[in-house]
């Protein structure tokens, strides 16, 4: 048992704070105002190596273990939750790659990624479907050697920049899960209509429109994995990428934290700093257990995955605690700063907005309980 | 070119910095290390002169306990080709510290055609190591540089003097250039960066292989202790015109008399 970071680990850390600090956190308010995507940010996370984690080493990656990415995605949200949804939704359009993909498709796709900064979106969620990924209505044809595309995807983030769109489809909906397919189509292929940009209460510099796909045709071989055989991939992403939004969850919670431990130290009412006042203390107290709380769970259903365990539950675990937490110590670093709290003009309104979101992406805080439940009680 | 960055590792600024319990020097235990920040834009200006001078070397060197080698392995993670460490307590004077960076300077085999340094550390603010050394090594030195241009042979360099003015220096190399703010951005160390910085070679001196001793010491520290606490302000009422005449008259007997500064 060692809960201590590697070297390296703390060096990742080290670097990956400092770019939050310096370069995301100055300009977060800006780009939330502004509702526009920081590219030159978001190239820069790159260039250092801070994007697309999840590439291995022999594809042009930089190796990382699903800790040392768990370590990075916190660190980013603690610096902006929204550009670290830019960010963090490639990993989830590559993650698909990373597991369903065959030799060919990952030097295909992933490779260029490491040498260019690209984007990509991860397309499941339909106006229809959110929740019920199986119930998805989007149709993947086979036609000669290609499939054909149609149907609406909501919600897809990075959508107006991708290079790539992963997509989740079904080659018949009466199959359900059994139908589900998983196929790349890149950027500028004939029949992708891109929508308006969403105007969102948080994460409001992250790109996030609907799209629609009209007879779209791609090679078959940029079926992942094989027709029909999407719905185990998209499972197995999801034990990846629910640590990693729960781990931003942390990095939000961390710097809401941050900012009200400051605040409470320097706001005197009574003639004391309300740090001595014993409500205060409390909310800064069950902010601090419930962040060590999240973390961890974030690093062991990470560590699962690392040593090639089951970690559903534990994601799922992760995922609703760290996210459940993260809104409560918003709500609570609003409730410290009292009626600046409520001012657009001080930080931790803005991660308020956007802890709320982490409750409902990658699965909903409820939908990770009947997750919960259904290994609790089929076991 | 064969270009050398001294540089120096210091307490993060972020630290809360506590007399040892024997007041002999700082507690060192908890610190948390970084490079001096001045240093790191000497670091980014090697790097640059080695873009534009194909085939130069980036030498780092350092002096000080080998507790934590972070300055030293941010450096190489910016791009450093290799370092040199002449392992030392953190409590040696500028002397001594001069003396050991040109003796790791020499035994690297490379003949310097610049040496590049931060003009102070952040933790002692001696500002003396750049002057020092260059003269030891009996070189040029220009401090407080924040323009750098030139060639491998002759550079050009401005220097920040008082009121904000500048003075522009024509500087035959090999010289001491010691580093200001202004004069370059300095590069984070990319993730791959610091991955393969722990491939590249890093020597390590002692203090007696570097030739210094105890004799060379010219400065030793005797005791530390915090700065007495502040007593509080005076506040003086002068809310309304009334009482504002009285309040002065107090305010300028009290300078006279109490801090006696009129």
């Amino acid at each position: 048992m060692d809960f201590n970071f590697t070297p390296d680990q703390l060096e990742i850390k080290d670097l990956a704070m400092k770019f939050a600090k310096n370069e995301m956190m100055p300009k977060a308010h800006e780009y939330d105002v502004k509702a526009e995507l920081p590219h030159d940010i978001l190239e820069k996370a790159w260039s250092l190596g801070l994007v697309n984690t999840c590439i291995p080493a022999e594809y042009g990656g930089n190796g990382f273990s699903a800790v040392d990415s768990m370590i990075i995605t916190e660190a980013l949200a603690y610096g902006c939750m929204g550009m670290n949804t830019a960010i963090m939704a490639n990993d989830l359009a590559l993650l698909p790659i990373v597991i369903g993909g065959s030799d060919e498709q990952k030097k295909r796709f992933l490779t260029p990624m490491t040498e260019k900064y690209k984007m990509a979106a991860f397309c499941l969620t339909e106006p229809g479907n959110g929740s019920d990924a199986g119930g998805i209505k989007t149709t993947i044809k086979e036609d000669g050697d290609d499939v054909v595309i149609n149907g609406n995807k909501m919600w897809i983030t990075n959508a107006g920049y991708a290079d790539l769109f992963v997509l989740y489809g079904t080659t018949d909906p009466s199959l359900k899960h059994k139908g589900i397919t998983a196929v790349v189509i890149e950027k500028g292929t004939k029949g992708i209509e891109i929508g308006k940009k969403e105007d969102k209460m948080g994460h409001r510099c992250s790109d996030t429109r609907g799209i629609t796909f009209n007879n779209v045709r791609v090679p078959k071989a940029n079926v992942l994995g094989g027709l029909n055989k999407g719905w185990s991939i998209a499972m197995k992403t999801l034990d990846h990428s629910r640590p990693m939004v729960a781990a931003s969850a942390v990095g939000g919670a961390q710097c809401a934290f941050d900012h009200s431990v400051k605040y409470a130290k320097e706001r005197v009412q009574f003639n004391v700093p309300i740090a001595q006042h014993q409500m205060i203390q409390a909310m800064i107290a069950d902010m601090a257990m419930k962040i060590e709380a999240s973390r961890l769970l974030v690093h062991k259903a990470a560590w699962l995955l690392d040593n090639g365990l089951p970690n559903t539950q534990l994601a799922s675990y992760a995922k609703a605690f760290a996210a459940d937490s993260c809104m409560q110590i918003a709500t609570d670093a609003v409730q410290i700063y009292g009626g600046y709290g409520y001012s657009k003009e001080y930080p931790v309104e803005k991660i308020m907005r956007d802890a709320k979101l982490i409750q409902i992406y990658e699965g909903t805080s409820q939908i990770q309980r009947l997750v919960i439940a259904k290994e609790i009680f089929t076991r | 070119m064969n270009i050398f960055v001294c540089v120096k590792q210091v307490p993060d600024t972020e630290t809360k910095i506590v007399p040892s319990a024997d007041g002999s020097f700082i507690e060192t235990s908890s610190i948390k290390w970084i490079m001096n920040p001045y240093d790191e834009f000497a670091v980014e200006q090697a790097l640059l002169i080695q873009a534009a001078n194909a085939g130069s070397t980036v030498t780092v060197v350092r002096v000080g306990s080998t507790k934590d080698t972070e300055a030293l392995r941010t450096a190489m993670a910016m791009g450093a080709d290799d370092a040199f460490l002449v392992e030392a307590n953190d409590n040696l004077d500028s002397y001594s510290i001069a003396k050991a960076l040109k003796a790791a300077i020499e035994k690297s085999g490379k003949k310097p055609d610049i040496i590049l340094t931060g003009k102070q550390a952040i933790d002692d603010d001696c500002l003396q190591v750049p002057q020092i050394l260059a003269t030891m090594m009996e070189l040029p030195s220009v401090s407080v540089v924040v323009g750098y241009e030139g060639s491998a042979t002759d550079i050009t360099v401005k220097r920040e003097i008082e009121g904000g003015a500048l003075e522009v220096y024509g500087v035959k190399l090999p010289a001491v250039i010691a580093c200001n703010k202004g004069i370059n951005t300095p590069r984070y160390a990319s993730l791959p960066g610091i991955m393969k910085a722990k491939k590249k070679p890093l020597t390590t001196l002692s203090l007696a292989d570097a030739g210094v001793s105890e004799a060379d010491r010219r400065v030793k520290y005797s005791n530390f202790q915090l700065p007495p606490e502040k007593p509080p302000g005076k506040k003086f009422d002068a809310t309304d015109a009334a009482k504002m005449g009285g309040v002065v008259k107090e305010v300028v007997g009290l300078l006279r008399t109490e801090a006696k500064v009129i």
